[in-house]
């Protein structure tokens, strides 16, 4: 018998005014066709029941391993990929059915800034166009007012204006992402997806772009939502986590306290792991055993129990749902590592 | 003790488009045995022309041993034949590369490919080829081995694939394994796992490892030795405890600075290092380094330093007095 008492640990409640996204049961499922019959019978569960809310002005990151969602939440949730379940609202806007051109509207306010700076610009349009491309298709701007705004973006990212006339491959990796940057702004959007966008670069690189990237927040009022594989640019940049695990969420909570005190025992291991630029750091080290499970079959129970090393015969068989356990943090798991 | 490999004022040339490109100016470093060195650097700084140098490999890639040495165990590599480096390779001196998939043969078994590793080398008859394909699984934490004998690369997750990559290299008991880049590719967790491989079979088997990375955080956890590269050059060489307790080349110390940690708040301006590495067809005069660097003067503009020993550690800096900030202790 289950009892709610007053004291069970509820998750902060945040004013519908401070939310600009909110998804509920996100489902994003991808067909496996039969070879032989084409009939579909399987389905990669890529993004599989998540819930989350994005508050205005926060990064939101989400880390886990590689083929664990994290770009397909992002891009279903900009609608680039359509949901297969679930609804997702943006500033308050139930935006799940929306139609092609009354979404065109809403994605002027959500753009995208990609991990490939090479592959991501067109190598035959000059700079210049490349900036000015999204006025041009919605036609906002033309004539002087558009190349004063395209020369004004320029500066913003720390791009040199003289050099609008040049080409992709005339700019390193970094000055790239820059003109990528710069598109992504260009329609004063309020909510950028980066997904691995300082990825690719080297340190030094990464750090002036990560540096440009909160500097843009603070003079936009940007929200982001941040996909990076790296851990220590993720607890730069973020306000909040999410930890992924096979399409699921298994830990959301505020960066700092995350990092410091890990309740998914996944989180833990990803934490743990994560190699420090320091020789003498001697950390005792959670290493998995094995690696991340087919997302065609996930295991029964907590998708993470055939690697975790608390696993009990209950994980087997019935799963964590992600729960709060105290107002900034929730986790999935029948054993956190804190109470909360 | 005599170091294993001693690579000695080495230039390598590489023939692009009928222009002759140096991509390695000068480059001298020693691996002792059981040592681990990483080179690191950033993307475009020569770290896999130096492997590839050392393999002879470069060759294949219009590339050419301009001047300098490279003595294994005495012997000179650059002065070698191909056919003379076909026994060399694989045997003494082995190496892996970042992507698994397009080393391994997608259609021969792991057995197989292992096996071949073995006997290509040794006269060993199948029996025993076959027994020591499954040690070597054994060796690089792979279970189930006679399974994984018979599979094919593409039925096994990219950690697993790199384990057989390491396998094979491991095949004639290399006294020296090149690593270009082995977990770049892979998730932390398994990055981890490798790393500890990599660190267990060190102690195993004493070999020497030469790692390349870009990850600072790799190189802290697996390195004796660091080797850091600019353009083509090294500027500064030292322990793995000299080289982040005290960097001496404004390079490095920029290097380690960007890299976000615990210490700055978050959302902080991190530290980071303006500009991006010149193109090795249009290298700045003096030190290669200048445009960047806060502390040039003109000395640095005009004369390229040399690496010279400073507090035993090499550095290639005009003011390396400055950045590790003695001036400040001595006013
Ligand atoms: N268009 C698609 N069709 C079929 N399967 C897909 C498609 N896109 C993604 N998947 C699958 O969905 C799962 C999640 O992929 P996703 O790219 O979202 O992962 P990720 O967390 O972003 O990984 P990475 O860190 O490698 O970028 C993977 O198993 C992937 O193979
Ligand atoms: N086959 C080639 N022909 C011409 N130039 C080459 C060739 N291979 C490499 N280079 C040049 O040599 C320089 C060093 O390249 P190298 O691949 O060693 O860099 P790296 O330090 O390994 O970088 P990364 O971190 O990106 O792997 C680069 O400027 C590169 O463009
Ligand atoms: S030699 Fe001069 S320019 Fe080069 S790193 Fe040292 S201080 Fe900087
Ligand atoms: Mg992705
Ligand atoms: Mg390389």
């Amino acid at each position: 018998m289950e009892t709610v008492n007053s004291s069970e640990p509820s998750e902060k409640v945040v004013d519908e005014q401070d939310v600009l996204v909110e998804i509920k049961n996100l489902k994003k499922y991808f067909p496996i066709k039969d070879g032989l019959f084409n009939r579909e019978k399987q389905f990669v569960k890529a993004v599989d029941d998540i819930s989350l809310q994005i508050r205005k002005g926060e990064t939101f990151s989400l880390v886990g391993e590689s083929g664990s969602g994290k770009s397909t939440l992002g891009r279903t949730i900009l609608r680039l990929q359509e949901p297969t379940d679930g609804q997702i609202f943006f500033n308050g806007k139930d935006i799940t059915n929306l139609k092609k051109r009354d979404m065109r509207k809403i994605r002027h306010d959500m753009q995208v800034i990609y991990q490939d700076p090479y592959g991501s610009l067109n190598p035959r349009m000059k700079i210049y166009d490349i900036i000015a491309e999204p006025f041009r298709i919605n036609k906002t701007l033309s004539g002087k007012a558009l190349e004063k705004r395209v020369i004004e973006l320029m500066e913003l990212v720390g791009l040199d204006p003289t050099r609008r006339n040049r080409f992709p491959h005339e700019f390193s990796g970094g000055q790239r992402q820059r003109i990528g940057i710069a598109r992504a702004i260009a329609l004063n959007p309020k909510f950028i997806l980066a997904d691995e966008a300082v990825s690719a670069l080297d340190v030094s690189v990464q750090a002036q772009v990560l540096n440009l990237l909160v500097e843009l927040q603070e003079e936009l009022d940007l929200t982001y939502l941040f996909i990076a594989h790296g851990l220590n640019v993720v607890r730069h940049i973020s306000d909040r986590v999410g930890v992924m695990y096979l399409g699921q969420l298994v830990e959301v909570g505020e960066v700092e306290e995350l990092y410091k005190r890990p309740a998914h025992p996944y989180t833990s291991a990803l934490i743990s792991t994560n190699p420090t630029p320091d020789p003498r750091a001697k950390r005792e080290k959670v290493i998995l055993q094995g690696e991340i499970p087919s997302p065609s079959n996930p295991p029964s129970g907590c998708r993470f129990h055939t690697r975790c090393p608390l696993a009990q015969d209950i994980c087997k068989t019935k799963t964590p749902e992600l729960v709060p356990i105290s107002e900034e943090r929730s986790v999935a798991c029948h054993f956190p590592l804190i109470q909360g | 003790m005599q170091p294993i490999l001693k690579v000695d004022n080495l230039c390598v040339d590489f023939n692009s488009d009928g222009k002759k490109i140096r991509a390695l100016d000068n480059i001298s470093f020693d691996v002792k045995q059981g040592e681990t060195v990483c080179i690191v650097g950033e993307s475009g700084s020569g770290k896999s022309v130096t492997s590839l140098s050392i393999m002879r490999l470069l060759e294949y890639e219009n590339g050419s041993i301009a001047s300098g040495e490279i003595l294994f165990e005495g012997e000179d590599l650059a002065q070698k034949t191909q056919h003379d480096m076909r026994d060399i390779r694989g045997n003494d001196i082995s190496i892996i590369f970042q992507e698994p998939m397009t080393a391994l043969n997608p259609v021969f078994t792991i057995g197989r490919q292992l096996m071949e590793g073995v006997m290509r080398h040794k006269k060993v008859s199948k029996d025993e080829a076959y027994n020591r394909a499954l040690e070597l699984l054994e060796l690089v934490g792979i279970n189930d081995v006679k399974v994984r004998m018979k599979q094919h690369p593409h039925e096994l997750s990219g950690g697993m694939r790199q384990r057989i990559m390491i396998a094979i290299a491991l095949a004639c008991n290399p006294k020296l394994l090149i690593a270009d880049e082995p977990t770049t590719a892979l998730d932390v967790t398994i990055e981890a796992q490798i790393i500890n491989l990599l660190n267990e079979l060190k102690e195993k088997i004493n070999m020497s490892i030469i790692f390349i990375t870009h990850d600072m955080g790799v190189a802290a956890e697996i390195a004796d030795k660091i080797i850091v590269m600019y353009a083509g050059k090294v500027v500064e060489e030292g322990t793995v405890y000299q080289i982040f307790d005290e960097p001496t080349h404004p390079y490095t110390k920029g290097l380690l600075q960007s890299i976000p940690t615990e210490k700055e708040g978050r959302k902080q301006k991190l530290y980071s290092i303006e500009g991006t590495i010149p193109s090795l067809t249009d290298l700045p005069t003096g030190c290669r380094f200048h445009p960047r660097c806060e502390f040039a003067t003109d000395q640095c503009r005009q004369v390229e330093p040399s690496l010279q020993d400073v507090n035993g550690r090499k550095v290639a800096c005009w003011n390396y007095d400055k950045v590790i900030g003695k001036d400040k202790v001595e006013s």
